[in-house]
């Protein structure tokens, strides 16, 4: 619970420094690193999901490599209500930066989110009560959009409104290519969907880039490690367990044993004329109680 | 006294502490296995003595075998690898069976008797041609003839006895295709027909000693040929021409050639394209002319002319020499229920030598193909028996009007897998009766118990090993409680459906699936269709068969549906569109009957079955009814979403419109999709919580909406070790298909496929190739929810602030985390599945097919990504294996033990009623059946229980108590009386 009122503290100051502009783009400034490792970095260490939003530590890491292979490279977001045909919502700007073994890499992504108009708030509000899809596209390669594919998603839109609108992409690259967007709510969409209109006819944009996280490589052991570990690990005799723990199964079955013996003989001692046989004794004693 | 009770009581509990591991006079009690060869291609006779018995055969799946003819067991059979198909097979010596295959570049020499290879030799091929397998009739052994090879654009002569290349002649410059080999007999010339670029034919001599051409004519052929050829004598060849309407007789005797142009035309009235068939007749052919077969004579000169004419049904046979130079084929017709088999001569196809009447079962469906064998009758005459193939695959050896035996060699194709329950035993049906009488059962027993205490002579342990055998009921016809008798219903590729049981393999019922619209749809696919509980017991179960009319995607579907108590087929119904996907969807209506969605090439979706209710079932949850189709080719997954009804007006209620949700590209010049999969829609999950050793709990992420994707570098999609580590990486991904979601990415720098996976529960393992360390790796990826982990805490439970029972909708974002790890696997791998048990609480096994075609069971324990080098003691004692960076092979742990399952293709699990147990059905060229217990059976007695040795010892308890009693009755009276 404080992690969490301690993150809207977080994202509401955030709100509060851009407030002045009239569509804020709540940009996440995130640097890949030079191993393109970023967006990997959250899920192979526990630590960061643990917290709500881990992909927000990365936006104010300070970067000092040198730019100068870099180009800017600008793609737009499309946007469709419904079925309706897909029309320019907003724009993605990054610079592309090339690596001297070939590869490109997209960095200092920022987004700028046209605001609905009158025309498109209508749409949105038919979305809503029909509990329908907005559909967001962009194009696969940032190279040459539009490129020949668009990488589509889509979210029911009562899944949006909160206080205003809130979307939340996952840019998932390749390279310079775009292998698909998610694209939602910020927090979850409980099922039962309510019908909702937002307070604030504007958009609360999180931008994520994400690419592959690198495998980490197969340990290998060397024998001798191996089989000095086991070695030892089998003749370390098991400390804790007690005498009883042990032998309980040898023991339970002797007790009744002994228990049946001293009976016999007490059954012996008491019929001293004991002509019979000792089962016979036992149960006697046995019948008597 | 009490003594002894308590002692034999501590015996009897000992005995009940059964050893788990599979014993060897164990093997057969719930396994079984069964050997096919598949659709016979050709057949070779041994005409010599010992090898008389024997037929030899190449077949569909790539297997020579060699099969006995009196019952049609195998005795002995390679098959070979799965794009190692045989082009020819003959054989050479007398001894020796040789096989062509790989287009031509694999020569192999088998012993006759015994199938040892005796030679194998590798043939340069340098271009893609059809290969042209020539075995000399050797009459006398001294002599030594080479068998010539034409593939691969040369041709080889080899020498039979070692498999030495003697010469080769290089064709490959001119684009020459041979076409006909002749070794006339006491010469040492050879002649080769051939033609170039379709259009000239070209006769080389060349020596056969020394592969030098000595002559070469040439003639051009303006009309170009079809390429379809026949020969009919030594010296004679029939061509179509290009047109197909024009037969060319080709004769190129001592080296000249000669063109001899028939029209068809002239020989049959209004005739169409034309086409040459297979079988071989010498001085004739057969060629299929408007749907029929009409039978030409070749004269001396070249001359053609029509001699008969038969429905284009009839199968025919090659000829055959019998007896005084005569040469006979023989032909099978259908004509009613019966199969009507003639031998003609082919000189005179008046005089028939055998006609034969044999009743057939019609789910055989027609004869594809005849090869006749001639012996001596008792009588001294020709006798002549035959081996056919049917349309269904099956194999039949027909000899004196009857069926001597038969092979379902369809079952060798299988290619799809479905189980199914038996009918539940009716009260008519006693126990006893069919468990034998009561004293046979106490017999029994009593044996069992003799074994069990060491004190069986050699002659009772055969009869309990007997005993065992025919276990009580095993392969009885209704369920069990256990649920240990199921069928399991196979589609083989030839459109028949199989139904086997489990308990000792034998076919409970098969069906040839038909259809209104075309004679013999495909079959594609199997769904269960309708399992009736609960509501719905009067109802017979029913499987799904979707199929299509023509092997084009988008050729017309098939629907049929096939009783499982009784194997008939129900209905069948031409349905109108294409099938491109078939989708079970979670809602059965009042009949149990399972709503299905069936995708066409037109992006449109129909809904069966074509009821009102399904119909108003499927509006309720209309909303939220999302699929995904995958393009491997262009590298696109993309998700769909319900949209509307079809506008369209030739459209019914039934078929609706999607529109795109979401998309997923991978780029194409870096990636490309060779494996997807998902998890079994009906598998159940026990628990979704797991609580790791420090009393922490992780939720599992258990989606049925998962799909696990591997793409590699368009590079490395081909064999194994063709690209450098650097250039090929494998990348898989966990998407969800409702949003599209990438929730899990993962990059194998320096891997390669193929990459074989299996799903299950929480997580996937796939197995692939690791480049830079020369290995095959597994890796497990297991998902864990981070949703719900707040939950952990006890007051949040008792006051019901858990959110375990809200609704998951796919629109929240995900918090979830993966773990992985990775491990070397030194085999490699042709499939992998998983147990799956009723109630999802036995641990699961990993059923891994091995390139040895051989099935391993691995504990799931060993691919956990929680092991780590040092576990601690709570963690041990959790069952955590301390890290290797291999997985063990264990060799007890081959659920096979000593068989193979040859040309293995897929492993079907399905669970029993009892819960420690499960079905595993494993299907390639063979068959193998086993039940598998991955934890041991902890929950039931097992079959050598001895019942006996407990009631011997309650009885002689009850007696005991008896007598002491009276004993001490006695003993009270008397005191009482002093």
């Amino acid at each position: 619970m404080a992690k969490l009122t301690l993150f809207i503290f977080f994202l509401s100051s955030l709100l509060i420094i851009s407030s002045s502009l009239a569509f804020q783009s709540d940009e996440l400034l995130v640097d890949d690193d030079e191993f393109g490792l970023e967006g990997a970095k959250p899920q192979s260490t526990p630590l960061h999901t643990s917290s709500p939003q881990p992909q927000q530590t990365p936006t104010f890491r300070k970067r000092y490599s040198d730019l100068d292979l870099d180009s800017k490279v600008q793609f737009t977001l499309e946007h469709a209500f419904g079925d309706s045909g897909f029309s320019p919502a907003g724009t993605f700007s990054a610079r592309l930066k090339s690596w001297s073994h070939g590869g490109k890499t997209l960095t200092k992504l920022r987004f700028s989110r046209n605001g609905f108009s009158d025309e498109e708030k209508d749409s949105f509000k038919n979305l809503l009560k029909g509990d329908d899809f907005y559909r967001i596209r962009l194009p696969s390669s940032v190279i040459s959009p539009p490129g020949k594919e668009f990488v589509v998603a889509s979210v029911r839109a009562r899944c949006l409104p909160r206080d205003g609108l809130d979307e939340h992409f996952v840019i998932h690259m390749e390279g310079a290519n775009i292998l698909a967007v998610s694209y939602g709510s910020l927090g979850a969409c409980q099922y039962p969907r309510q019908f909702k209109l937002p307070a604030k006819w504007s958009f609360n944009s999180h931008t994520i880039l994400k690419s592959s996280e690198q495998a980490p490589r197969t340990p290998i052991f060397t024998e001798e490690i191996l089989g000095g570990e086991n070695a030892e690990g089998e003749v370390e005799p098991p400390p804790e367990r007690s005498f009883w723990a042990k032998y309980w199964m040898y023991l339970i079955p002797l007790g009744l044993v002994v228990m049946n013996a001293v009976t016999q003989a007490a059954n012996v001692a008491e019929g001293p004329t004991g002509g019979q046989a000792g089962g016979s004794q036992v149960q006697q004693s046995a019948r008597r109680r | 006294m009490a003594i002894r009770f308590y002692l034999i009581l501590v015996v009897f509990l000992l005995s009940a502490i059964v050893s788990f591991s599979l014993y060897e006079d164990q093997v057969g009690l719930m396994d079984w296995h069964q050997r096919y060869i598949g659709k016979v291609k050709h057949a070779v006779f041994h005409t010599q003595k010992t090898g008389r018995k024997r037929v030899i055969v190449s077949t569909e799946e790539n297997v020579v075998a060699s099969l006995d003819l009196r019952h049609g067991e195998i005795f002995w059979r390679h098959v070979l690898g799965t794009n190692d198909a045989i082009d020819g097979v003959d054989i050479a010596l007398g001894k020796y069976v040789i096989t062509l295959s790989s287009e031509g570049s694999l020569l192999r020499a088998w012993n006759l008797p015994d199938g040892q290879m005796v030679w194998e030799t590798s043939l340069h091929s340098a271009q893609h041609s059809k290969s042209l397998l020539s075995v000399p009739i050797n009459l006398k052994v001294d002599k030594d003839y080479p068998i010539l090879v034409f593939g691969g654009g040369y041709l080889h002569a080899v020498s039979p006895i070692d498999g030495e290349v003697l010469w080769k002649k290089d064709f490959t410059a001119e684009g020459f295709e041979v076409q006909r080999v002749l070794q006339p007999l006491e010469s040492s010339i050879i002649y080769v027909l051939g033609f170039l670029h379709s259009s000239e034919a070209v006769v080389y001599q060349i020596d056969s000693k020394s592969g030098d051409v000595v002559a070469e004519k040439s003639m051009a052929f303006p009309g170009g040929f079809s390429g379809e050829i026949s020969s009919v004598s030594n010296d004679k060849v029939v061509v179509l021409d290009s047109t197909r309407s024009i037969l060319v007789a080709i004769s190129f005797v001592d080296g000249g050639i000669s063109f001899q142009k028939t029209h068809i035309s002239d020989l049959v009235e209004d005739s169409g394209k034309a086409e040459i068939l297979s079988p071989l007749l010498s001085n004739m052919l057969a060629v299929k002319v408007n749907k029929r077969t009409i039978f030409v004579r070749v004269g001396g000169e070249g001359k053609l002319e029509l001699v008969d004419s038969l429905s284009d049904e009839t199968a025919m046979s090659d000829s055959l020499p019998v007896a005084d130079d005569q040469v006979a084929f023989a032909s099978v017709h259908h004509e009613g229920s019966k199969i009507h088999l003639m031998v003609k001569l082919v000189d005179d196809l008046d005089t028939v030598l055998l006609r034969e009447s044999i009743q057939m079962d019609q789910h055989r469906g027609r004869v594809h193909k005849v090869f006749i064998n001639n012996y001596i009758k008792t009588d001294r005459s020709n006798g002549f028996r035959a081996l056919i193939v049917m349309e269904d695959h099956s194999l039949l050896l027909l000899q004196q009007g009857a069926i001597v035996w038969s092979r379902e060699e369809g079952l060798a194709s299988v290619t799809d897998v479905t189980t199914a329950e038996l009918p539940v035993e009716k009260d008519g049906v006693s126990v006893a009766q069919v468990e034998h009488t009561l004293v046979d059962w106490l017999k029994g027993h009593v044996l069992k118990l003799k074994g069990s205490l060491l004190l069986a002579s050699p002659e009772d342990v055969v009869a309990i090993q007997e005993m065992r055998m025919k276990s009580s009921g095993r392969s009885k016809l209704t369920r069990d409680h256990n649920g240990f008798r199921k069928l399991f219903i196979a589609l083989t590729r030839a459109g028949k459906l199989f139904a086997l049981h489990t308990g000792d393999g034998s076919i409970v019922w098969s069906v040839l699936l038909n259809s209104p619209a075309c004679a013999r749809p495909s079959g594609i696919s199997l769904y269960q269709w309708q399992v009736p509980h609960h509501h719905a017991m009067d109802e017979n179960p029913s499987v799904l068969v979707v199929g299509r009319c023509g092997s084009d995607s988008s050729a017309p579907g098939v629907l049929s549906f096939v009783d499982v108590y009784t194997g008939k087929e129900i209905s069948s119904s031409d349905i109108g569109h294409s099938v491109v996907q078939v989708m079970p969807l979670p809602f059965t209506d009042s009949t149990e009957q399972r709503l299905h969605l069936i995708a066409d090439t037109n992006g449109h979706v129909h809904l069966y079955p074509k009821t009102s209710e399904a119909l108003s079932i499927f509006q309720r949850e209309f909303q939220n009814v999302y699929w995904y189709n995958v393009e491997a080719d262009n590298g696109i997954i993309r998700g769909q979403g319900m949209k509307s009804t079809c506008s369209d007006e030739t459209a019914d209620e039934y078929c609706f419109t999607t529109r795109e949700l979401w998309t997923v590209v991978f780029p194409s010049e870096s990636e490309k999709i060779i494996s997807t999969l998902t998890r079994k829609p009906n598998e159940v999950v026990h628990t979704q919580a797991k609580v790791s050793t420090d009393q922490d709990v992780l939720y599992k992420y258990v989606s049925r909406n998962l799909l696990f994707v591997a793409t590699v570098s368009p590079k490395g999609a081909g064999e194994i070790g063709s690209v450098t580590p650097e250039e090929s990486a494998l990348v898989v991904y966990l998407i969800d298909t409702i949003t599209g979601r990438i929730l899990h990415r993962l990059s194998h720098q320096g891997c390669q496929g193929p990459v074989h996976a299996v799903f299950s529960e929480n997580w996937v393992v796939y197995h692939y190739f690791n480049l830079r360390a020369h290995k095959y790796e597994v890796t497990v990826v297991e998902i864990y929810d981070q949703s719900r982990a707040e939950n952990k805490n006890v007051w949040k439970l008792v006051l019901g602030k858990h959110n375990l029972t809200a609704p998951i909708s796919s629109y929240s974002r995900p918090e979830m985390f993966t773990k992985s790890q990775s491990y070397f696997f030194p085999q490699s791998v042709k499939t992998i599945a998983v147990t799956s048990t009723a109630k999802g609480i036995t641990s699961k096994q990993l059923l891994i097919g091995t390139i040895g075609d051989q099935i391993l069971a691995l504990d799931k324990r060993f691919v956990d990504p929680r092991r780590t080098l040092n576990p601690s003691q709570a963690e041990k004692e959790e069952g955590i294996i301390p890290l290797t960076d291999s997985l063990p092979i264990i060799p007890q742990s081959y659920i096979t033990h000593a068989l193979k399952v040859e040309g293995l293709r897929g492993i079907v699990t399905a669970p029993a009623k009892l819960e420690s147990t499960t079905h595993v059905f494993a299907y390639g060229v063979d068959l193998f059946y086993t039940r598998l217990a991955p934890s041991k059976t902890y929950d039931s007695l097992t079959d050598d229980f001895s019942y006996a040795l407990l009631l011997i010892t309650i009885v002689a308890l009850v007696a005991a108590i008896y007598i002491t009693w009276v004993l001490s009755e006695k003993k009270e009276l008397s005191e009482k009386w002093r």
